[in-house]
């Protein structure tokens, strides 16, 4: 008996031993794998176990395999919105020296919470939190560049991307770097003195006509712009009146880069920085208005004969506010307060045919009537501060479109005032308050269709003159009369001389 | 946009300048619910603004059993009376065509066309056509219109089932940051004109469930749409280029997403001069 149960035991030792031996191709072995798989079922207790069983063999035996972490590890991903949430956080900081007493004086930032309340009300805004990141970063360029004045014009959409824009004005004694000009290189000089010389070419291009002062016309305000709030500013630079003329004729979106060339014809003298300039120019020009009296004209400089436009205004002390059905109703209880832009570019008129350096005496003037017979006739445009009745109607429809607010609380309502001409400018006024704002893309109203410029007609070169006029060649015919004709000169003149001769020998 | 969303949507879709005021906001909320108790619909949308010179227009969209084919349009003055717009019809898109004034304000308000057509062939004698089309049929096919060319919804958004029912997906968890960027996954959300000049090779990629729709990257010319990331970076925001005051916003790893017109309703058909 003791030997049957010493070889039972034996066998079942040899047994274990045999099912402990590890495979020499995975390195496991039977009585592990039995064992984690009956773990599995006791931690389970899957219903039809002996069914699933030999899935679950091959899930134990899956698990046994470890995962080794790779050396390769992911790096975090910084994405656009952290890197943006990063550089907008300091639009909330606070600088240390911030005295409670400065903060009680005027800042040159208005109300920013009752603008936005006034443009929602209205109608056109950014979005409450948009509108927000925008002043905080407004007012970091009021601390950044000590302005006098600042306000925001607006926002222009891009393609790509969009750019806010500021309003500041001038500081006193700011002088602007003048890009350095590229001289046109030179034709180079025939070397040849026996070919022909080359004709030169006529052309002489016009006068170019010169920029407006800082502080002055289309340059008085300077304007920033940046992509996002919370990114820096860049200053644009100042218009100049070749920039507006050509905006006039191109009609280009914008891409959302300010080094972006502007590729149109007629070719544009700039980037898209300057184009950006100009259409803010023009849009101002066209569309910031105020309630009338709001503004009172400046002190009149010089005498009555003084026909040079007034560019000065201020705020009218005793100005109340008209109400607000009237300023909904009638167009001429709002007037311009910018300077309208003239053909020539410029908002006082140059003209570009007075030679510099002459003396305007009586005798340059007979000269110069002599030898310009048709005068450029002073270009006038309305003056400053005329009211809206007085705009024109483009293309079939009314410049601007009026309405209240709110029709069911009339009496809080804000008077908007939105214009055609320029998609996207928008105007309100309620009682003392007042402000203009445009958000769009950039672009004038065309009408029916926008057609672009066309070429000017190819200019004569060469002046006409025999050496390069093409003449016909005789003909057979003509050559054989004029050589016959020739030949009865000559045998006359022969003749002639002969009887001369006779002559002479007859004499003889 | 859907009038569910309609609370915090509108900020989204800020940054194209257009918002609408707190008292429109509200009536809409109201409004909007009435409607589609009455009409019946599945969903209503605020679909946008038509501006006119005299008055603007708030148009709605109801929205019935299949998304693509049952929608019907309202107009209304003050967000709260809605009245029922037209289908559009060929003919009377082919009126519409040759008008492209901007819109009144008023529905009554009837354009004429004068049209010079020239009568046979040698006969001096022209005909002058006068086209008259009043301004409720130039609004309805003005939506369709935008509608069909402009209307855009993100990849997975809408699932077809086997039976051409277009409804809206609802496991749609949104594009990713990085698919959010391209223009390859939003889709136009009108009857598909290009999916048959694909080749086999790009069909084989497709799921025939939720690319049943035009790709926007496919549209003439290139470059007719803005994509662009605003609010912090946090919203895709698309603006098409051809007909300017559509913007569509979509944020990454939500389900949220809409698009709302709001302009004059005239098709920029300089488009290939700007770009």
């Amino acid at each position: 008996m003791e030997s049957e149960d010493s070889r039972r035991l034996q066998s079942a030792a040899s047994f274990k031993a045999f099912l402990l031996k590890s495979s020499t191709e995975s390195h496991l072995n039977l009585y592990d794998h039995l064992t984690g798989m009956l773990l599995k079922v006791m931690d389970e207790h899957p219903p039809n176990v002996v069914d699933v069983i030999e899935d679950m063999s091959r899930d134990v035996k899956r698990a046994m395999l470890e995962e080794q972490q790779s050396s390769l590890r992911e790096l975090p991903e910084t994405s656009a919105a952290e890197l943006l949430a990063e550089q907008q956080r300091s639009l909330f900081s606070r600088p240390e020296d911030a005295d409670q007493e400065d903060e009680l004086m005027e800042t040159p930032l208005p109300n920013v919470s009752e603008l936005g309340f006034y443009l929602e009300q209205a109608g056109v805004g950014l979005g409450r939190e948009e509108t927000q990141r925008v002043f905080l970063a407004l007012k970091q360029l009021v601390e950044s560049q000590a302005l006098l004045r600042c306000r925001l014009w607006g926002k222009v959409l891009g393609t790509e991307s969009s750019y806010i824009v500021a309003e500041a004005e001038y500081r006193e004694g700011e002088e602007e770097e003048e890009p350095s000009l590229d001289e046109d290189e030179t034709e180079p000089e025939t070397e040849d003195t026996e070919t022909d010389p080359l004709p030169q070419s006529t052309y002489k291009p016009l006068p170019e006509v010169p920029k407006e002062a800082l502080g002055t016309g289309a340059n008085k305000y300077v304007y920033y712009v940046c992509k996002e709030p919370g990114l820096p500013w860049v200053k644009l630079p100042s218009v100049s009146p070749a920039q507006i003329t050509a905006a006039r004729q191109i009609r280009k979106f914008f891409t959302g880069r300010l080094d972006n060339p502007v590729a149109s014809y007629p070719p544009f003298p700039g980037n898209e920085a300057n184009y950006l300039r100009a259409q803010i120019a023009r849009i101002s020009a066209g569309t910031q208005v105020s309630p009338q009296g709001f503004f009172q004209a400046g002190e009149e400089e010089g005498d009555e004969e003084d026909t040079s436009p007034r560019d000065s205004y201020e705020a009218n002390p005793d100005f109340e506010g008209l109400p607000v059905t009237d300023m909904a109703e009638s167009l001429s209880s709002w007037v311009h307060h910018v300077q309208h832009i003239l053909q020539q570019g410029r908002c006082t008129w140059v003209n570009l045919a007075v030679k510099p350096g002459e003396d305007p005496n009586e005798e340059g003037e007979a000269e110069e009537k002599e030898e310009e017979p048709d005068e450029p006739e002073p270009e006038v445009g309305p003056p400053l501060l005329t009211p809206l009745s007085q705009d024109a109607e483009m293309f079939g429809t009314p410049p601007w479109t009026s309405k209240v607010s709110s029709t069911l609380t009339s009496q809080h309502a804000v008077a908007v005032l939105r214009s055609n001409l320029w998609p996207g400018s928008c105007a309100y006024a309620c009682g003392k308050k007042f402000e203009n704002i445009y958000v769009g893309w950039g672009l004038k109203y065309a009408g029916e269709g926008y057609s672009p410029l066309v070429p000017p007609l190819p200019q004569k070169e060469y002046p006409s003159g025999p050496e390069i006029t093409e003449a016909l060649d005789p003909s057979l015919e003509e050559e054989q009369v004029l050589k016959e004709a020739l030949e009865e000169q000559q045998a006359a003149q022969e003749e002639l001389q002969d009887s001369g001769d006779e002559a002479e020998e007859d004499d003889d | 946009m859907d009038s569910n969303s309609l609370y915090y949507s509108l900020e989204l879709v800020a940054g194209s300048g257009s918002t609408l005021n707190v008292e429109q906001r509200t009536a809409l909320q109201t409004s909007l619910v009435i409607l589609k108790k009455n009409y019946k619909f599945h969903r209503v949308l605020f679909w946008g603004k038509i501006l006119g010179l005299k008055e603007d227009y708030f148009i709605a969209q109801g929205r019935g059993e299949d998304e693509l084919q049952d929608k019907k349009n309202l107009y209304s003055f003050n967000c709260m009376d809605w009245f029922l717009l037209p289908p559009a019809t060929e003919s009377m898109m082919e009126k519409v065509s040759k008008i492209k004034s901007r819109f009144i304000g008023d529905p009554s308000f009837v354009y004429e066309h004068i049209e010079i057509r020239r009568q046979g062939e040698r006969d001096d004698a022209t005909e002058e056509v006068v086209i008259k089309v009043n301004e409720e049929s130039r609004l309805a096919v003005t939506v369709h219109q935008i509608d069909d060319e402009v209307s855009v919804v993100p990849r997975g958004a809408f699932v077809k089932s086997p039976h051409g029912l277009v409804q809206m997906n609802r496991s749609f968890g949104g594009l990713s940051h990085s698919e959010a960027g391209k223009l390859d996954n939003f889709l136009h959300f009108s009857e598909a004109k290009n999916l048959k000049k694909k080749s086999i090779l790009e069909m084989g990629d497709l799921n025939p469930a939720i690319d049943f729709l035009d790709v926007l990257s496919d549209d003439i010319p290139k470059g007719s749409w803005s994509l662009q990331l605003e609010c912090a970076s946090k919203v895709c925001v698309l603006r098409s280029l051809l007909w300017l005051g559509l913007s569509f916003y979509h944020v990454p790893m939500t389900p949220q997403h809409g698009y709302m017109y709001i302009g004059d309703g005239i098709k920029n058909l300089d488009l290939p001069f700007m770009l």
